[in-house]
């Protein structure tokens, strides 16, 4: 009972902030409701018992990327009148891209009906493994059979990262940034000279 | 309690529901007194560092002092700046203050005394912590205010930076303790080093839990990490435009949220509710004594330094969590699961 109510609950709210992402006028709010919806999806898959996949959905996608999102949204300085404007050229564009997502997820549900790969079970629950936690099971995988994919995946993600430090790093000279070792090398007897000139002498004029 | 709410005639289910009802309660409540009194404590201390009497007169000694506060703050008129997103506006501080809450849950008081006893205890701490962010970067947007906006900037910055080297040190702890759990993380520092209790006297993993204190302080943006409100550069940083109550959550929020990484010092490295040494008698004094009393001793640690430490500047702040503890905790990572390797599981 109390399963199914947060079920329901889950998957409303996932759905209206689905909607709302893309119905929102300001793009902040749409970043803000695309975080209610990842929220949410990381409660539907602790109620499947995927708590680790919950739990990096949160990190990772709530913790990082949507952060980075909403710093670049924020910044945006945003011409509603724009936006509209473009809607009703795109209109037919979005309107295809959304009936080829629909045709493919028809697609794929009717395949997983029909027998499928086999990805879990038909019904679409995976097999628990008794007595094994979530991450050992996984670790479990990731490390032996997977190894090659999940180290393959690894190196794409060091390339792409090693791309964007290259196309945006770039050597300014004139920068007088702090050398750490060299100021704490630095002495108070060096850093001062203590002098005591007769009258008259200490200033050139 | 589950169990005693079944004996109540309940079935399973709402026994349950019923158990982890009382369970919040039974934290929170608490939890909010912890505050109010550590915020005095807060002041005293940073009061006798700097040779004053801090608050003396609410009360005896002073104690009733934040309570006081409280019903000031409370009974404010709530200003909302007219060109400010209204509803985003009253919204941050309640994420704030909800997000310092909800860590809570899997913080073990005592052998089995946990919320909520989950495999993914610590990961479950560390997307709670990533959300705590939002907070602070609403409320700066929201404002509509020069000051609140950079400040929220730099607060998405640092926690972004300083989560980094967390997880990395949290990796470390993970490995050696071999589970999540966080109950399983406090029973695996049992007699760790010969009799004593906790990860700390670990010469492989001292350096990681200063690492993790430090971290700490700029997770929380307590001095000397606190940019996000350097009054001399940004008024008052994010929360400038707030005042009564939505201001009070910021308040209250801020201190749980250090309430909780000292409460993470305690369980992670110094083995928790269990005692410093493994000797049957001090077993005797109930474990959340053991663990109120290591909160207490990095609530001091965590007071000390904002009483003595100036501030640092925004480029050092950002070299110490890039340059100095990304790499070395990382490569602590190598060298404890090397060392794992080598003692525990043979090569």
């Amino acid at each position: 009972m109390v399963t199914v109510i947060a079920f329901y609950l889950f998957a409303t709210l996932t759905i209206v902030a689905g909607a709302f992402t893309i119905l929102a006028r300001n793009p902040v709010h749409s970043v803000l409701w695309l975080i209610v919806a990842f929220f949410n999806a990381a409660g539907l898959m602790v109620l499947l018992g995927a708590e680790f996949i919950a739990m990096l959905l949160v990190i990772v996608y709530v913790g990082a990327v949507a952060v980075l999102f909403l710093f670049v949204v924020m910044m945006l300085d945003i011409d509603f009148a724009e936006l509209r404007a473009g809607f009703i050229k795109n209109f037919p564009l979005g309107l295809l891209l959304a009936g080829v997502l629909l045709a493919e997820i028809t697609l794929g549900l009717g395949a997983v009906g029909a027998g499928g790969i086999a990805l879990g079970t038909a019904d679409g629950t995976a097999p628990m493994v008794a007595g094994q936690s979530n991450i050992e099971a996984i670790g479990m995988l990731l490390y032996s059979k997977y190894l090659f994919l999940f180290e393959a995946a690894g190196i794409i993600l060091l390339v792409a990262m090693v791309g964007a430090i290259v196309l945006t790093h770039r050597k300014r000279t004139g920068v007088r940034s702090q050398n750490v070792a060299r100021q704490n090398a630095r002495r108070p007897d060096e850093a001062t000279i203590n002098m005591s000139p007769e009258v008259g002498k200490g200033v050139e004029l | 309690m589950t169990q005693l709410f079944q004996t109540w005639g309940l079935t399973y289910e709402w026994a349950w529901f019923s158990a982890t009802i009382a369970g919040i309660l039974l934290i929170a409540l608490p939890l909010l007194l912890s505050v109010a009194m550590i915020i005095y404590a807060d002041r005293k201390i940073w009061a006798a560092m700097a040779l004053r009497r801090g608050p003396n007169v609410v009360g005896p000694f002073g104690l009733l002092q934040s309570f006081a506060d409280g019903l000031k703050v409370f009974l404010q008129e709530t200003i909302v700046p007219s060109a400010a997103n209204k509803g985003l506006f009253l919204i941050a501080p309640i994420i704030t203050f909800t997000v310092a809450l909800m860590a809570w849950a899997v913080i073990p008081f005592n052998s089995g005394a946990i919320l909520a006893n989950i495999n993914v205890g610590l990961l479950y701490i560390l997307a709670v912590s990533s959300l705590g962010v939002y907070g602070t970067v609403i409320a700066g947007w929201s404002s509509n205010s020069k000051y609140p906006f950079f400040s929220a900037m730099r607060a998405s910055a640092q926690m972004i930076s300083y989560e980094v080297s967390i997880g990395f040190i949290l990796i470390c702890v993970v490995m050696w303790a071999g589970t999540f759990n966080m109950d399983g993380i406090v029973q695996a520092q049992k007699a760790h080093i010969w009799i004593l209790n906790g990860f700390v006297f670990n010469p492989l993993l001292f350096p990681m839990w200063v690492m993790f204190l430090i971290s700490g302080m700029a997770e929380t943006g307590r001095a000397p990490f606190d940019l996000t409100e350097a009054e001399s550069e940004l008024v008052a940083g994010y929360q400038t435009e707030y005042s009564s109550m939505s201001f009070a959550l910021y308040w209250l929020g801020e201190y749980a949220n250090v309430l909780l990484m000292c409460a993470l010092n305690a369980v992670l490295f110094f083995g928790g509710y269990l005692p410093p040494i493994d000797w049957a008698p001090l077993y005797w004094i109930p474990g959340w004594i053991w663990l109120f009393a290591k909160i207490l001793f990095f609530f001091f640690i965590f007071s000390w330094v904002k009483a003595t430490v100036p501030r640092y500047r925004y480029d050092q702040l950002m070299r110490l969590g890039w340059k100095v503890f990304l790499p070395v905790s990382l490569g602590f990572v190598v060298v404890v699961s090397g060392w794992l390797m080598l003692t525990r599981y043979g090569v």
